[in-house]
């Protein structure tokens, strides 16, 4: 029966030692391994969640940055058209100015050749016919250089003259 | 049927080896001056001995089970190695202090006596050396026994263990835990999430944490170093009813000190409870109260107790035998040593367990007799 019956000396000991230990691991080991462990936990979480927010952020601010993106793209090709607009309307422009001189410049070139033309035919014309005049000359000097020639021209002369 | 030939030779001779295996260490394990079976305190066995001129199993349990005022650590008889530890006793004679190896010859005045019945009794001895009553029913025994001094080593293996984990826990605040710190980590989590935390409640477990740490790692230091068979481990500390009876009154202490009104209130008059059943059931929670620290205790001691006997009883298996029959008692020695391990491997299951049951059955104590919500409308 010595098993089931307590020894005074085995609880006094065991309850003083108990007491002291428990003391001692609250003060010194419980607290401050509890306290850590917290603390631990705490910031686990914390970083946890502020990657996650961080996650978040990064994926709006990717969505925003797509959405700039687009936009400039827009952007980019609206500016893009509107140049090639205004490089076309400016070829264009150029183009019928151009087309505008040439043709002032043929027109006044046409004009500049025919007046020379004119002056030229002119010219010709006078030529020809002093040249004419000249040949006529020489060529009546030589009918008419013996006065038989005279007579025969005389004669046909006549001769055409009967007809009408 | 017709054995099959080849088929014994086959089997006798794997038998064959295994035996070559075990013997050796079963010879080395009974030749073991530090195992358990000899640890007899040896006045004890030279008594047992001489008397019957047997060996009696039964004694030698109950001996090694129970307290000792010295540790005995190997041999018998003239060769006794023993530590003899310090007997305070407090009587009528004022304080005295002595070294144990004073009991045996009574030279300090006091004697520890072995009576008729089998219980031990410390007497106090006259000058003529007879038994002086009067001093003797006045005696109240403090001293440092085996079990306390295995109390002792368990507390300062806990101080040691705990106070250098919270050094390193405050040498790196928030980073991971290291080598003792992540061992023992783990565990504190689960005595705070699963026992403490689970019991309850969100609110009030940070009370009785400290409390519940200190007596998870007490039950379950002591049970494993209660299972390390030799000095200065192996005492049966969580086994004896003192122990038990220490840490279960507390839980009580603190379970009734701790009752809210809510708590007493389902105690005394059970909300919703017609008056002719709480005549019935009034006593019984009353009653429960004590039942439950008793319980504790019970659980405990009984589970230890049965651990360090069984793992001793395989071992006087073989002198039993060996008494019959030295080769016999090999044989067996082989069967016993194999037992005794698996037994082993058991108890470090048990250790744990144990250490977990009774700290959750005394946070749910706790958590009852702090809980708030009034729920009358459920009964």
């Amino acid at each position: 029966m010595e098993l089931v019956k307590p020894s005074i000396g085995l609880l006094f000991w065991m309850l003083v030692s108990f007491g002291i230990i428990f003391w001692i691991l609250k003060k010194f080991a419980w607290k401050p391994i509890l306290t850590m462990l917290k603390a631990r936990e705490d910031s686990i979480t914390e970083a946890l969640s502020a990657a996650e927010k961080a996650k978040k952020e990064m994926e709006a601010l990717q969505s925003n940055n797509e959405k700039l993106l687009a936009e400039a793209r827009n952007q980019r090709d609206i500016m893009l058209k509107e140049a090639r607009e205004i490089k076309e309307q400016i070829i264009g422009e150029a183009k019928g100015a151009a087309q505008k001189e040439a043709d002032k410049l043929i027109k006044s070139a046409r004009e500049n050749i025919q007046s020379e033309k004119n002056a030229a035919i002119a010219e010709m014309k006078n030529q020809v016919a002093s040249l004419s005049i000249e040949i006529a000359e020489k060529i009546l000097k030589e009918e008419l250089s013996s006065s038989e020639k005279q007579k025969t021209l005389v004669k046909t002369l006549l001769n055409d003259v009967n007809l009408n | 049927m017709a054995i099959k030939p080849g088929y014994f030779p086959a089997f006798f001779r794997r038998f064959s080896l295994i035996l070559a295996f075990l013997l050796p260490a079963g010879l080395l394990c009974a030749a073991d001056p530090d195992n358990d079976t000899l640890r007899a305190s040896s006045s004890h066995v030279e008594k047992v001995a001489g008397k019957e001129g047997k060996f009696n199993a039964g004694e030698l349990i109950l001996d090694h089970i129970g307290d000792s005022h010295e540790w005995h650590i190997a041999g018998q008889g003239e060769h006794t190695v023993a530590i003899p530890l310090p007997v305070i006793l407090y009587s009528k004679r004022g304080l005295s202090i002595f070294l144990s190896s004073h009991l045996e010859d009574g030279s300090k005045g006091f004697k520890f006596e072995k009576k008729a019945d089998g219980t031990h009794k410390m007497i106090a001895l006259d000058a003529s050396g007879n038994e002086d009553e009067e001093v003797s029913a006045s005696i109240y025994d403090l001293s440092i026994t085996k079990n306390v001094l295995a109390i002792f080593v368990t507390m300062g293996l806990m101080l040691w263990v705990f106070l250098s984990a919270a050094n390193a826990y405050k040498r790196a605040p928030g980073k991971a835990p290291k080598g003792l710190q992540s061992f023992i980590e783990p565990l504190i989590i689960f005595v705070r999430d699963d026992i403490a935390k689970s019991a309850i409640g969100e609110k009030k477990y940070m009370r009785y944490l400290p409390f519940l740490l200190t007596v998870f790692f007490f039950i379950w230091f002591s049970n494993m170093l209660g299972l390390i068979p030799f000095f200065p481990f192996g005492a049966n500390v969580t086994g004896n009813i003192a122990v038990a009876l220490t840490l279960a009154v507390i839980v009580f202490v603190i379970t009734t000190l701790s009752g809210n009104a809510n708590y007493w209130k389902h105690i005394v008059a059970m909300p919703g409870v017609p008056v002719g059943v709480l005549v019935l059931l009034t006593p019984i929670e009353i009653i429960g109260i004590f039942l439950k620290p008793f319980v504790l205790m019970i659980r405990l001691f009984a589970n230890i107790l049965a651990g360090h006997i069984i793992a001793l009883s395989f071992f006087c298996l073989i002198f039993i035998f060996a008494e019959m029959n030295t080769g016999l008692g090999l044989g067996v020695s082989v069967l016993s040593i194999a037992f005794t391990v698996f037994m082993g491997m058991l108890e470090l299951l048990v250790a744990f367990l144990q250490a977990y049951v009774f700290t959750l059955l005394a946070a749910m104590y706790f958590g009852s007799a702090t809980e708030e919500h009034a729920h009358a409308e459920h009964h």
